[in-house]
């Protein structure tokens, strides 16, 4: 049994225990120590049924938490006789620890935390390292989140979007320490989908499977950025792209169109594509037309932007460019790249100059930096 | 071990070198700059002398609560704010000198033409918890 096995057991393991009258604060701790355990004492050999060695392990550590806390000296009694065999653990269960990790009052960075640890499975350690913050920091922030929960009650937890947009956020940021926190992601999302019939989850779950099919060309080794045009297309993951085709195709099937199948039908229609040339521009900027009716945000239209100059022209694409909003992140850099399709390099060299000094991340800064030198000395060969 | 701060400015040191912005430098130029850098963490991190390394955004804006019964002042950002930090290193060394040592080997970045920016680096030593032994 690897990692991902071992912690796809652990909603199942805090379901019981809740379903036992625990409370989740406090099963989530006890749950949290047993697995912290089974990390170290299943190298030996594993237990012939980890789910059960895990079940007893965590119940042992509730009691003692219970037995701990002298405020709950009188729930001890109650605990404290032989606890009913564990029922086997249902989706239904699954889905409510989703829901209860992304409550409405959560902050998004507590809802990610709790929805790592006490879905996931992930220790606190690990999730501290993929955020870049001390250990005793995101320790904080997800005793701080279940208290929330907590006292927010349980019987009014979050829905399936809320879910959604913390996986979606987990998917998209913190990329560093020893787990990989895109893969997480979609072992999560997979998770959901089994758990709840919705297009729109299937919808997210082929986005992350097309995204994360492109990812190794993304980047070189040194960490700079590789544009989509430039990226070498046979790195891309073949059998994740089939997959997260098939998965939003048959969700579009449905005909109940959301955010999300809008941006996997793009991100498709990239991944369909054997060379750049062959891209069908005309059909994504389509898509995101119908992106715009669920989502009008100035990244969806600086987005747009892009694929009508692609599809159109660069003077289209300038014109589209027109109706987003000065001050969004990176527009610089797209003004830059369709001036520089226009023919017009001056502007455009300038243009990356000042795009290089907004970027959000180091990376992109390189990179537009990058742009506006091979622009300049190209100026300067051929004036 | 002692901690130092290995603070770049883009404004506020002294007058720094003269050389053009890095987007008229030749696209050899920059990725010698870029590699440069990133060896430089790497060795640092081989090591074992490397705690953080960070850069900030340009932008920037002052931040004071307010006077009683008023709202806190956010001023800025300003073009022309006289000190404006880039971003920084902490180093873990041995010695004041390794520290000096380490700094100076940063701001000997290759920029145009190969040569060195000659970048000022600001090295600033950590206050420490107090020792245990004190007398």
């Amino acid at each position: 049994m690897d990692d991902v096995q071992l912690r796809a057991l652990v909603p199942q393991v805090l379901s019981v225990l809740v379903r036992r009258g625990a409370d989740f604060a406090t099963a989530e701790d006890a749950v949290q120590e047993a697995l912290v355990r089974a990390l170290s004492s299943w190298d030996d050999g594993l237990p012939s049924d980890p789910k059960a060695w895990l079940i007893t392990v965590a119940w042992r550590a509730f009691l003692d938490l219970a037995r701990s806390e002298t405020a709950r000296r009188d729930r001890e009694a109650r605990y404290d006789t032989e606890p009913p065999t564990g029922e086997v653990s249902s989706a239904d269960d699954t889905l409510h620890l989703y829901f209860l990790c992304a409550h409405p009052d959560l902050t998004p960075s507590s809802a990610v935390a709790l929805t790592l640890r006490a879905v996931g499975g992930l220790t606190t350690r690990q999730i501290a390292a993929a955020y870049l913050v001390p250990e005793s920091t995101m320790a904080q922030r997800i005793s701080r989140a279940k208290r929330t929960v907590g006292s927010a009650g349980v019987d009014r937890p979050g829905d399936v979007r809320t879910v959604m947009r913390v996986l979606y956020l987990v998917f998209n940021e913190g990329y560093s320490g020893d787990v990989d926190l895109a893969a997480e992601a979609i072992r999560l999302t997979r998770q959901l989908v089994a758990a709840v019939d919705a297009p729109e989850v299937s919808g997210l779950l082929a986005l992350m499977l097309l995204h994360q099919a492109r990812r190794a060309s993304r980047t070189r080794p040194d960490g700079s950025i590789v544009s989509l045009a430039d990226q070498d297309r046979s790195q891309w993951d073949t059998a994740l792209i089939a997959e997260g085709i098939d998965i939003v195709q048959a969700a579009l099937a449905r005909d109940q169109l959301g955010e999300y199948q809008a941006q996997a039908a793009i991100a498709a229609l990239h991944a369909d594509a054997a060379r750049v040339e062959e891209t069908d521009w005309v059909q994504i900027v389509e898509w995101y037309d119908e992106l715009l009716r669920f989502a009008d945000t100035p990244i969806v239209r600086l987005n747009r932007a892009v694929a009508v100059g692609e599809a159109d022209g660069a003077p289209a694409g300038l014109a589209a460019l027109v109706e987003v909003d000065e001050g969004v992140p990176r527009r610089e850099a797209v003004a830059a790249y369709l001036h520089e399709r226009n023919g017009d390099l001056e502007l455009a060299a300038g243009l990356y100059a000042v795009a290089a000094r907004n970027a959000p991340n180091l990376a992109e800064r390189d990179h537009q930096t990058r742009q506006a030198a091979r622009l300049n000395q190209h100026l300067q060969r051929n004036p | 071990m002692a901690k130092y701060l290995l603070l770049k400015h883009y404004r506020g040191g002294p007058t720094p070198p003269s050389y053009p912005p890095m987007d008229q430098w030749t696209p050899d130029e920059v990725e010698a700059h870029f590699e440069f850098m990133n060896d430089f963490a790497a060795r640092l991190r081989d090591g074992g002398e490397f705690v953080d390394g960070q850069a900030l955004s340009p932008d920037g804006v002052w931040v004071r609560s307010g006077d009683e019964g008023r709202p806190p002042v956010v001023d800025g950002p300003f073009a022309e704010t006289k000190d404006l930090i880039a971003g920084w290193m902490v180093i873990d060394v041995d010695s004041y000198e390794r520290a000096i040592e380490l700094a100076v080997e940063l701001s000997s970045a290759p920029g145009p033409r190969g040569e060195p920016v000659h970048e000022w680096l600001e090295v600033r030593p950590f206050l420490t918890a107090p020792p245990n032994v004190t007398d």
